[in-house]
């Protein structure tokens, strides 16, 4: 039988992304392989093997450091005086960026995907555009920008309120997340089967219902492995702001060891205790993210 | 929800002249009949003829080129028309099923009803349950659909088109994707909506199942109705040799 070819108005277009090399990092189909290539790559090693590497790397300079004049003692004992201070006043502060960061992004990145799949052709241009942009910057160019463009304080009925960096760093960061987020939103929308629309469409649903009571509940459980995926690389992206001065674990750790008179011992044991402490937060967070991703899949 | 314009001895679904192309390649050119309130049309034809395609621009679901499609007496391709009151009286049932597959089977039913007509939750659910013991379904109420073979979850879309009372129904092969152990079931439905009078027209490859029931059979092919009669006559005295070539392929 004739298969009709039937646009839903607003998914039959393709979206166009010109550079091919960019291709690789399009979310259209959320859970497609190039989506989750990181947790993909990072879960496909054996957990052992991951745990081995780390031990391996993190131990050679303990073993090296035996023989220096600053020894690993020294070191690691300067390592063990900051850490609390680095844990909590550092790593603490990366992570509250990325959860706001993650919350902003979503919400934002949410209405502008619904607006790449909106009736209206302009809505639609505009969204693309905005989508496009910002997935395909470079976010330190878009941290500077932010940072350096927005004004550092504020003045409010009279009184004037400084504005912390790291909120700026957090407008910054949720610019890609937000972009890559509106993707996620329209692959899993143009995943659901036009089926789903024309059998709404013929009970007689309006568009909004269609949307928001069949196609949207759907995607809800598709969307949520590539949205885990892209919230472990931008946590494991806002030491980027340390550039910009914000003072989380980078920048303070960076400081700590100048506090220690910058022996080049220190090197290794602060940032590999930055590796460890960010690799402990986001392993966990890829896994879990295949087994959903595994589970959806199974039941979709 | 008649139109004011329309009444019943008039047919209830009249196609004129009906053309319909997806870029170069014309799927209907020229297609007219009429069906008359109460009546059972059937469909049949090799695929690629524009069966389908022809009931889907009946509820507006495909527009049409040139010609006009009118439902009690309302241009359907009309750019004023309520398309969505226009699909109130229409029910469709697909190949596919397209059931809501996050929804169980009553809230399948359920759900147009409420959100499209408006109509107070008991009051639909109860009719909701007597349509699932109608299709003998009762006791999968709290089925989700991927729980339900396939011709039960056609039998749960019947349900769901019927629960919007529609007055006309539209079947599109709904029973090409079933077992041959389950289409039976599905067709026994239909046998019962058809003698209750609903308006109905079936696209389908079931002859035995279009002799039975339908009031009228078409035969198209490349996107015109080859021939057409009742199904005493179309089957024994078919003339023409497109029609007679698929019938003994078919039978």
């Amino acid at each position: 039988m004739m298969h009709a070819p039937r646009r839903i108005p607003g998914l039959g277009a393709r979206p166009r992304t010109d550079l091919p090399v960019l291709l690789a990092y399009r979310a259209s189909t959320p859970g497609a392989p190039d989506d989750l290539a990181f947790s993909r790559w990072l879960v496909s090693r054996p957990a052992l093997v991951a745990v081995a590497a780390f031990a391996a790397l993190v131990s050679w300079p303990w073993l090296a450091w035996a023989q220096g004049n600053y020894g690993s003692g020294d070191a690691l004992g300067a390592l063990w005086r900051w850490l609390p201070f680095l844990v909590s006043k550092g790593f603490t502060l990366n992570l509250l960026i990325s959860l706001l960061t993650m919350l902003i992004g979503t919400v934002a990145g949410v209405i502008l995907g619904l607006w790449q799949i909106s009736r209206s052709r302009v809505v639609r241009g505009i969204a693309w555009s905005i989508t496009q942009a910002f997935r395909n910057s470079p976010w330190l160019v878009l941290l500077f920008i932010v940072m350096l463009s927005f004004p550092f304080q504020v003045v409010i009925g009279g009184h004037e309120y400084q504005i912390p960096d790291w909120t700026k760093a957090v407008f910054g960061l949720s610019l890609p997340v937000m972009a890559n987020v509106s993707e996620i939103v329209r692959g899993a929308v143009q995943s659901v089967p036009t089926g789903q629309w024309e059998a709404s469409e013929s009970l007689a649903f309006t568009r909004r219902q269609q949307l928001w009571r069949i196609i949207l509940p759907q995607c809800v459980k598709r969307m949520i492995p590539p949205w885990m995926n892209w919230y472990a690389i931008l946590t494991m992206a806002t030491p980027l702001v340390s550039l910009l001065g914000v003072e989380e674990l980078v920048t303070l750790s960076r400081q700590a060891m100048e506090a220690e008179n910058n022996h080049p011992e220190l090197l290794l044991p602060f940032y590999g205790f930055a590796m460890v402490i960010f690799f402990a937060y986001c392993y966990p967070i890829a896994r879990l993210t295949v087994r959903l991703e595994r589970r959806f899949a199974v039941k979709m | 929800m008649s139109d004011r314009n329309w009444d019943p001895s008039q047919p209830i679904i009249s196609v004129r002249d009906v053309h319909k192309s997806f870029g170069s390649l014309e799927v209907l050119r020229g297609v007219s009949f009429d069906v008359a309130k109460g009546e059972v049309i059937c469909v049949i034809g090799p695929s690629g003829s524009g069966k389908s395609t022809l009931i889907r621009c009946i509820n507006g679901l495909n527009d049409i080129n040139s010609g006009s499609i009118t439902v009690e007496g309302q241009e359907v391709h009309d750019p004023k028309l309520d398309k969505l009151a226009l699909r109130r009286k229409i029910g469709m049932v697909f190949q596919q099923y397209n059931l809501f597959p996050h929804k169980t089977a009553l809230e399948n039913v359920m759900m147009a009803p409420i959100l499209v007509l408006k109509e107070p939750k008991d009051e639909v659910r109860e009719r909701a349950r007597a349509l699932l013991a109608k299709v003998r379904l009762q006791d999968k109420e709290d089925s989700y659909p991927g729980e339900l073979s396939g011709g039960q979850q056609q039998r749960v879309a019947i349900a769901r088109s019927l629960a919007m009372r529609p007055n006309v129904m539209l079947f599109d092969e709904v029973t090409a994707a079933l077992d041959p152990e389950t289409v039976k079931e599905v067709l026994v439905t239909i046998k019962d909506l058809a003698q209750e009078g609903i308006t109905c027209i079936l696209v389908t490859h079931e002859m035995g199942f279009a002799r039975e029931i339908a009031d009228h059979i078409y035969f198209t092919d490349l996107g015109v109705i080859v021939e057409h009669g009742p199904p005493s006559t179309f089957f024994a005295e078919a003339k023409d040799p497109r029609t007679r070539e698929f019938l003994s392929q078919i039978l």
